[in-house]
């Protein structure tokens, strides 16, 4: 993304916390992770109907992939395109290992509640989740799995899974550049299988920018994408025209 | 627990409950009490057996593949692998198992997926997902449960083998079935189970050819 593009809004997530919005098509949204070591718990629902959202196994079998890096798309389960990642300097995302909840939160770290700790009190993943989806009419029936950008998690050739600590670091980021009309939901507290002792979830920073003409294009050298960009322009050739 | 955990059962067929063949292309829904024992029969070989678990009492909590994976630390499912609930709790135990992996990262096919991944055409070819939906549609058990689109996660697929490279590849491989290989496991509460028998063609998986699959359920007290 060309550096002198205006940014649109910003947001600053600390550690922990969590956020939702619309982010609308034509728009390039950067995640950074701000100190290293963060996870973005993210899911993603059509803003117009929300019954289409994030799915995993579309996202992964239609590009034979099961990390997520530039040039993958994020599939909605209508054969449609979320956004396109294209950019990346973690180089590695998981989407295999859902969300941390409030009993995994008590168990590996401890409680720490509103009442002593004010805003920095211990918050899980899903709860963080809840929230933002119950503010769009969403809740657990809504909850499926999601991306964590910045975490990475290798398997064996057992299928016993490896988290890899370090994996972004301070400044990391990825840019996801929208095709749809999207609500984002983003959950930063720790990945449920980050082996740290210490509850320390790392801050997320967005940027919104204007996408860049032709930016879908790192993704559409999976055959695959053709087809999907394909299905989601489709979505919007009437009112919108763009195509 | 193994890679494969190979592990063959003692039960006897014809003391089972239940004992139904579902053809290629049919859903099954089923209710299976806790304490009963669940078997599905692989008959013809490399069939992929999409299955989805719900709480009885409420659709809520569903089987969740996310779950299921990190609580376990492990993407395959074979004997001693528990089916978690997006509540965390286990839903189904896999107490035998004759194929030795199967997978829950694949996902159903859908009519609007195959388009994505073979091509435009083939929107109008029949999927899991129609076949999720048509149960949904028509299941006395589904419909007192209220359920919708709304409650279809990430599923199980049966008998399907899709390894993961270390450098984060997926593959579609040939699968470890074969003729008469089973999977069977034991409720850890009641739960409806919603199967789609996958009439997916385009897919090497099944050899082009999906086939028929056996589905048996045991009283506790006929399979201690």
């Amino acid at each position: 993304m060309d550096r002198e593009n205006t940014c649109i809004w910003e947001e600053h997530i600390p550690g922990g916390c969590h956020w939702s919005g619309i982010v609308r098509r034509g728009t390039t949204l950067r995640l950074r992770d701000v100190e290293g070591g963060a996870n973005a718990a993210v899911l993603f629902f059509n803003q117009e109907e929300k019954l289409e959202r994030y799915n995993m196994a579309d996202t992964l079998k239609s590009q034979h992939t099961f990390r997520l890096t530039r040039g993958h798309a994020c599939y909605s389960d209508m054969g449609r395109i979320f956004c396109c990642i294209t950019a990346d300097t973690a180089g590695w995302h998981d989407s295999v290992c859902g969300v941390s909840d409030a009993g995994l939160i008590r168990q590996k770290y401890g409680v720490a509640r509103y009442q002593e700790h004010r805003n920095q009190m211990y918050r899980s993943g899903l709860d963080g989740m809840l929230i933002e989806l119950g503010k769009w009419g969403l809740g657990m029936r809504d909850v499926v799995s999601n991306i964590n950008f910045f975490s990475k998690v290798t398997a064996e050739s057992s299928g016993e899974l490896v988290f890899h600590a370090g994996n972004s670091k301070a400044g990391d980021y990825v840019d996801l550049s929208f095709e749809m009309d999207t609500l984002m939901v983003l959950s930063a507290a720790p990945h449920p299988l980050d082996p740290a002792d210490r509850y320390r979830p790392g801050a997320v920073s967005l940027a919104a920018f204007a996408t860049q003409l032709g930016a879908a294009e790192e993704c559409a050298r999976i055959a695959e994408n053709m087809r999907g960009l394909h299905n989601t322009r489709r979505l919007y050739a009437c009112g919108g025209g763009a195509v | 627990m193994s890679a494969q955990n190979l592990v063959a059962s003692k039960l006897d067929p014809d003391l089972a409950v239940v004992d139904e063949i579902c053809a290629a292309g049919e859903p099954w829904v089923k209710l299976v009490k806790k304490g009963q024992v669940f078997r599905i029969v692989d008959l013809e070989g490399n069939q992929a057996v999409d299955a989805l678990f719900f709480n009885a009492a409420h659709a809520l909590e569903r089987y969740s593949a996310t779950d299921t994976i990190r609580r376990q630390n492990r993407l395959y499912l074979t004997t001693g692998s528990q089916l978690c609930s997006n509540f965390g709790n286990g839903m189904l135990t896999i107490i035998a198992d004759t194929c030795g992996r199967h997978d829950t990262l694949g996902g159903a096919c859908a009519a609007e997926s195959n388009t994505v991944r073979y091509a435009l055409d083939k929107y109008p070819m029949h999927s899991c997902r129609d076949s999720f939906l048509h149960a949904l549609a028509h299941e006395p058990l589904c419909e007192q449960l209220s359920m919708s689109k709304r409650d279809l996660p990430s599923n199980i697929n049966f008998f399907m083998n899709v390894p993961v490279t270390e450098d984060g590849g997926l593959k579609f491989v040939d699968g470890v079935s074969a003729p008469g290989k089973y999977v069977e496991m034991r409720a850890e509460m009641d739960v409806v189970v919603l199967i789609s028998n996958c009439p997916q063609l385009n897919n090497p998986c099944n050899a082009y050819n999906p086939t028929p699959i056996r589905l048996l359920v045991w009283h506790p007290t006929n399979a201690c």
